[in-house]
């Protein structure tokens, strides 16, 4: 039988829906929106972590539900910073996976790609599997793949915004020429915003604020799900044709007859 | 996972089998995603090199007209290729320079080479194929070396087709002067290369087909593919060109990729080809690489006929040679034809074809390159 799993690093998931922590009400509404996502990685910003403490409120429950952490260096400004972040993570939570976030604009928390890359490649270096958010910019991803990244996280809007995709173009630029996974992370607002993406082909979405914020998040989680395994269908199945053009007389192939 | 594995993995017959089980409904599919301008994946050029497509030539035509002109612009890029050996150790079944044909063999010294680029300059080419049989010992390191030195001056680009080389011979070469390499797999089926490929290292299958990742890794700056149509069945075979394009694009996305469709022709001690391909399959397979890649240039030989190359032109080819000789010295003096590797259908003259190509609203472009960006440190 045909098993349509995604493999990234030494984990394979068989929801294409990656999920956050952040803006929820309370601890258990996150809990049921998380478990009604029936997502299996879920990312986490360190700082909002508390390290020292046995007992983490955000943890406890997801490591209940046997979820795959994601920490994320959320806060950091440069590639320093965020290595330095990751470190942390990796020795707190024992994982060496990281979600690699670096935005020194605290307005729209927009991705630098210079300390990006450089991060990347000391972090891969030093053993992690890098999920790098990124803006949709095709060669960087590629420049990111040949430092060894795990998989791609280009943005389809700001974060937070729930604007959908409005870098479609440079996302599609993305998924055809990539080798690693894409992940299609921030400004997804709406259910239809993840199915366009898995229809286009993304291997996965990452959706946060969108489920947090909704009237009835747990409601809302449960839509995001079908609706990437809708879009991942749909791309599989192969969309069809749209409509039928006019066949023209033959003035370019006539000299064959 | 490297190419060839991929290969390990792919089954000849499975393949064949839905090309030729496309339908009608799949070709409209992978046209309408063109139209869109979303991109095709595999799966659709196998569907518009099926013989469901056939049906669908003329739309196939116009929109890889289309594209090319987009993305091409309204021109024609000419080269030339020029032979310097006619040795070679291999013994394959299908080419006239084959070591157990009773041919004259030949190497050009550099004085005979020097003249050769005299006649190329004066017909007005800036962009050179240089050409020879696979012989290691009489034309390997030490003779290529020679020639570059002495052409990298006096053409700004060199394309080089001759036996595979390792990733730091390449890569020294570029240093030389070295633009761009052609290497055809010939046949992408291991069983049909053995039957063909009977002695010589041609014979390393595996070798031939990770040519084309040494040049990847030594930043070679074109890397030029094909399979030679005939010596099995044309569909799959050129399915498996479209696969390794894919995949190397994907590996080496600074390269850049010229396709080419040799057809087999007829030469001595060769043996008739398996699979025949007509003239109008090859308008369905140029359209079809078009639709699928519409970024990698198409190159047309000297092979076809004149009217084959006045009307398939214009539609998706974005390369072509003109004036070609085939046997070594073939430009400056007019030697033996008993020496060359197979008969050109197109003899017409350089400016003859320029004024041609004119005539069909094209710009010719004789030089695309400039020496001096590949020298800088």
């Amino acid at each position: 039988m045909f098993h349509d799993h995604l493999v990234i690093a030494d984990k394979t998931f068989r929801s294409r829906l990656f999920t956050g922590t952040g803006k929820f009400a309370d601890k258990q509404l996150m809990t049921d929106s998380l478990l009604a996502s029936e997502s299996e990685l879920v990312t986490m910003a360190l700082k909002r972590i508390d390290l020292g403490g046995q007992e983490d409120d955000i943890l406890q429950p997801l490591i209940a539900a046997k979820m795959n952490l994601l920490p994320n260096t959320s806060g950091a400004r440069n590639a320093k910073e965020a290595v330095y972040a990751a470190e942390l993570a990796r020795e707190a939570l024992q994982t060496n996976w990281v979600k690699l976030e670096i935005h020194p604009d605290p307005k729209y928390l927009l991705p630098d790609p210079i300390e990006t890359l450089a991060a990347t490649e000391t972090l891969v270096k030093a053993g992690f599997v890098v999920l790098p958010y990124i803006h949709a910019d095709p060669v960087l991803c590629k420049r990111l793949e040949d430092v060894g990244t795990a998989a791609v996280m280009p943005l389809g809007a700001p974060i937070g915004s729930n604007k959908g995709l409005r870098t479609v173009e440079f996302l599609e630029i993305i998924i055809e020429q990539s080798r690693v996974p894409v992940i299609v992370d921030a400004g997804i607002g709406a259910p239809s915003h993840a199915a366009l993406a898995m229809e286009m082909g993304a291997d996965a979405v990452l959706v946060n604020t969108a489920m947090a914020v909704a009237k009835d998040p747990v409601a809302m989680s449960k839509a995001f799900s079908l609706a990437v395994q809708a879009g991942r269908s749909a791309y599989l199945a192969g969309l069809g044709a749209q409509g039928r053009v006019a066949s023209a007389s033959s003035p370019l192939t006539a000299f064959l007859d | 996972m490297s190419f060839y594995d991929q290969l390990q993995q792919l089954d000849w017959d499975d393949i064949r089998l839905s090309i030729y089980s496309k339908t009608a409904a799949d070709v409209e599919r992978a046209l309408s995603k063109s139209k869109s301008k979303s991109r095709l994946d595999l799966d659709d050029f196998q569907a518009l090199i099926s013989p469901a497509a056939d049906g669908y030539l003329e739309q196939m035509a116009q929109r890889s007209q289309q594209l090319t002109r987009q993305r091409f612009g309204n021109t024609i890029q000419f080269y030339v290729p020029l032979y310097v050996s006619n040795m070679c150790s291999n013994i394959c079944s299908y080419c006239g320079f084959s070591m157990h044909n009773q041919i004259r063999r030949t190497t050009l010294d550099m004085p005979q080479l020097a003249e050769e680029a005299v006649a190329i300059k004066a017909m007005g080419f800036e962009h050179l194929l240089l050409v020879a049989g696979e012989s290691e010992r009489k034309v390997g390191m030490p003779y290529f070396r020679q020639v570059f030195s002495q052409l990298k001056d006096k053409f700004n680009h060199l394309s080089l087709e001759v036996q595979p080389l390792e990733t730091e011979e390449y890569a020294e070469l570029k240093d030389l002067g070295l633009d761009s390499v052609l290497v055809y797999q010939e046949t992408y089926n291991p069983r049909t290369y053995a039957e063909h490929h009977i002695k010589g290292k041609k014979r390393d299958f595996k070798y031939r087909l990770e040519t084309a990742d040494r040049l990847g890794e030594a930043g070679i700056h074109k890397i030029g593919l094909g399979a030679l149509i005939g010596l099995d069945e044309w569909r799959t075979d050129c399915f498996h060109v479209a696969a390794h394009l894919d995949y190397l694009q994907k590996r080496y996305w600074q390269t850049k990729y010229s396709i080419s469709f040799p057809r087999l022709r007829p030469c001595e001690g060769v043996a008739p080809p398996k699979s025949i391909m007509s003239d109008r399959q090859l308008v369905q397979l140029i359209c079809a690489y078009r639709l699928f890649n519409p970024d990698v240039e198409l190159s047309l030989s000297t092979r076809e006929s004149e009217h084959f190359r006045d009307n398939v032109i214009p539609l998706g080819i974005t390369t072509i040679s003109a004036g070609s000789k085939t046997q070594p010295g073939g430009y400056s003096s007019a030697t033996d034809k008993a020496l060359e590797q197979f008969e050109i259908d197109d003899d017409r003259h350089p400016q003859q074809m320029a004024t041609l190509v004119k005539n069909m609203g094209l710009e010719v472009v004789w030089k695309d390159w400039d020496r001096a960006i590949t020298s800088v440190e």
